[in-house]
């Protein structure tokens, strides 16, 4: 089955799926803090249009509640809350990348050419137009792990681990078209309250530690 | 026959519209930058001027320095005979496909090279080390930003390319959207536009282009200058009709190749504001970083690839 199969709708959302996938190699190469969080609040916007248009295209109009939600989470709160605590830990400077760039950004090609080869048989079994979108929100969820381990500031790691979770939610909504209210609404309160509460875990760490680097953390205070 | 005076008609057009776009981008620039400027056909008053001026060549230079001028020229002006600019189905697009017309360029820079490092002075030596350094970054980037295109196309001849998208209804291509940025990062590299080369810079320690040719003067200096233009005219007719190929004539007729003229001058108008706005944005980078510029291009055009596989198939 070919792209010219589909409709303009649904290329749409695979094109939205490629460009979310670019944003995820785009936080990998990045190494501004702010410029990382904006491309953050970017990703969340193409995740807020991606539910839109699939909220249209097969009308599921109770995905306009879960896009609003992306909305205000993703693309506002949360980046505005992690910009906020960037300025007033005074860290606008740049974060350094464990390792060798150019090896990160082939080792994330690799992860998305595994992905696709893990998800083959799931998408076997689908009928949707956009079951090919099931490999690139895996690849999305890999790449936000690999964001994690690739660098040692805990504000990188958080972006990270939201990063995977928007790579859940659009396997959910793309996949799936959309999960019950209840569900959705669940992570929406966990996303919110884990964002607040890693900020209150920085302040933390900094009075602790005098640094947000997570590899400081290993270190025993005794000892030094 | 007719096909074939249409297709030298499109080479001399091509030739003489160069200095046009190159001089159009320096005053879209300056309007930019709040400067007066010099008029857009300015550079071939600067050609003109330098046909009449008198050659200086050096003692020891071989038969390659005074070749490579002509070489370099006729090369470029054969790889802007095969692009589609407002017709299609030219029998000269037949000569060769894309990989041929990668192939040409890469010629032209040998020769370039060779010229440079022929009259043994440091700065040809540098130039040419850092031309080929940048180049063999950017060409398997190209080569695989092309190649994505040519899954979809199912043949690496520009011609039939231009001639699928026009003749199949409109669909949204995921891979397109990556290869078409590919594509402009490394027209950028290749033709020593900002952020990679600064066209407008003789400063010693970072000029790559301008340090090749520094010492040709006169006759050979104005061919070299005018196959540079032509390669910058050649790099943004390729992006324009492979992404946006509408208004190409498909058909022979004195009306479709008005439009498809006319559509070629608008889209070299509007890739010209595009480069002139990024250039005016960006600043030049070190000579260091340029390989991860490169390899930007080359993560767009794989993750082109990826998305082709991935998205577009089964």
């Amino acid at each position: 089955m070919d792209i010219v199969v589909f409709t303009l709708a649904e290329q749409l959302i695979l094109t939205l799926a490629a460009l979310m996938l670019f944003t995820s190699f785009l936080l990998l190469a990045q190494t501004r803090l702010l410029t990382l969080i904006h491309i953050f609040a970017l990703q969340g916007g193409l995740l807020c249009v991606t539910t839109l248009v699939i909220a249209f295209t097969y009308g599921r109009h109770h995905l306009l509640i879960s896009a609003a939600l992306t909305l205000g989470l993703k693309v506002f709160f949360i980046p505005i809350l992690l910009q906020r605590l960037v300025a007033r830990l005074d860290i606008k400077r740049e974060v350094e990348v464990v390792g060798n760039p150019t090896l990160i950004m082939l080792g994330a090609a690799a992860l998305v050419l595994f992905s696709y080869y893990a998800v083959l048989p799931i998408r076997e079994l689908s009928m949707l137009a956009t079951r090919n979108t099931i490999a690139i929100s895996l690849a999305i969820i890999l790449l936000g792990m690999l964001l994690i381990i690739s660098r040692r500031k805990a504000v990188v790691q958080v972006v990270g681990f939201m990063c995977m979770e928007n790579g859940l939610l659009f396997a959910a909504v793309a996949a799936t078209q959309g999960m019950p209210m209840v569900v959705e609404m669940g992570v929406a309160l966990d996303v919110l309250v884990a964002a607040i509460l890693f900020g209150i875990f920085f302040f933390q760490i900094r009075t602790e530690f005098g640094s947000l680097d997570v590899d400081k953390l290993n270190r025993l205070k005794e000892v030094d | 026959m007719n096909a074939w005076i249409l297709a030298l008609v499109q080479t001399t057009l091509l030739l003489l519209l160069a200095p046009l776009l190159s001089g159009w981008v320096k005053w879209v620039k300056c309007k930019l930058q709040s400067r007066r400027g010099p008029v857009p056909w300015q550079p071939y008053r600067d050609l003109a001027k330098l046909m009449r001026k008198e050659m200086v060549l050096a003692e020891h230079a071989s038969p390659i320095f005074r070749a490579t001028p002509y070489i370099v020229l006729s090369v470029t002006a054969l790889a802007s005979s095969v692009v589609p600019a407002f017709a299609i189905g030219l029998p000269t697009a037949a000569i060769a496909d894309v990989i041929v017309m990668v192939g040409f360029f890469a010629l032209a820079r040998f020769f370039l090279s060779l010229a440079g490092m022929d009259i043994g002075t440091a700065f040809g030596g540098m130039g040419a080390s850092r031309e080929v350094t940048i180049s063999s970054l950017a060409e398997p980037a190209m080569l695989l930003s092309i190649f994505t295109l040519s899954m979809t196309f199912d043949s690496t001849n520009l011609d039939s390319m231009v001639h699928f998208t026009l003749t199949q209804p409109f669909h949204i291509y995921p891979s397109f959207i990556f290869s078409g940025l590919s594509l402009l990062l490394i027209a950028t590299a290749e033709c020593g536009r900002i952020p990679i080369d600064n066209p407008a810079t003789h400063l010693e320690l970072t000029m790559m282009h301008e340090a090749l040719i520094l010492e040709y003067s006169g006759r050979h200096l104005a061919l070299l200058e005018l196959a540079s233009m032509l390669k910058m005219l050649i790099f943004g007719v390729l992006i324009t009709n492979l992404f946006v190929p509408w208004g190409i004539a498909l058909a022979p007729g004195v009306a479709s190749l008005a439009i498809g003229t006319l559509s070629m001058l608008v889209k070299l108008m509007l890739i010209g504001v595009v480069l002139a706005v990024s250039e005016s944005v960006l600043a030049k980078m070190r000579l260091f970083r340029a390989p991860e510029f490169l390899s930007l291009a080359f993560v767009l055009s794989l993750l082109g690839m990826l998305s082709h596989v991935i998205l577009e198939v089964h």
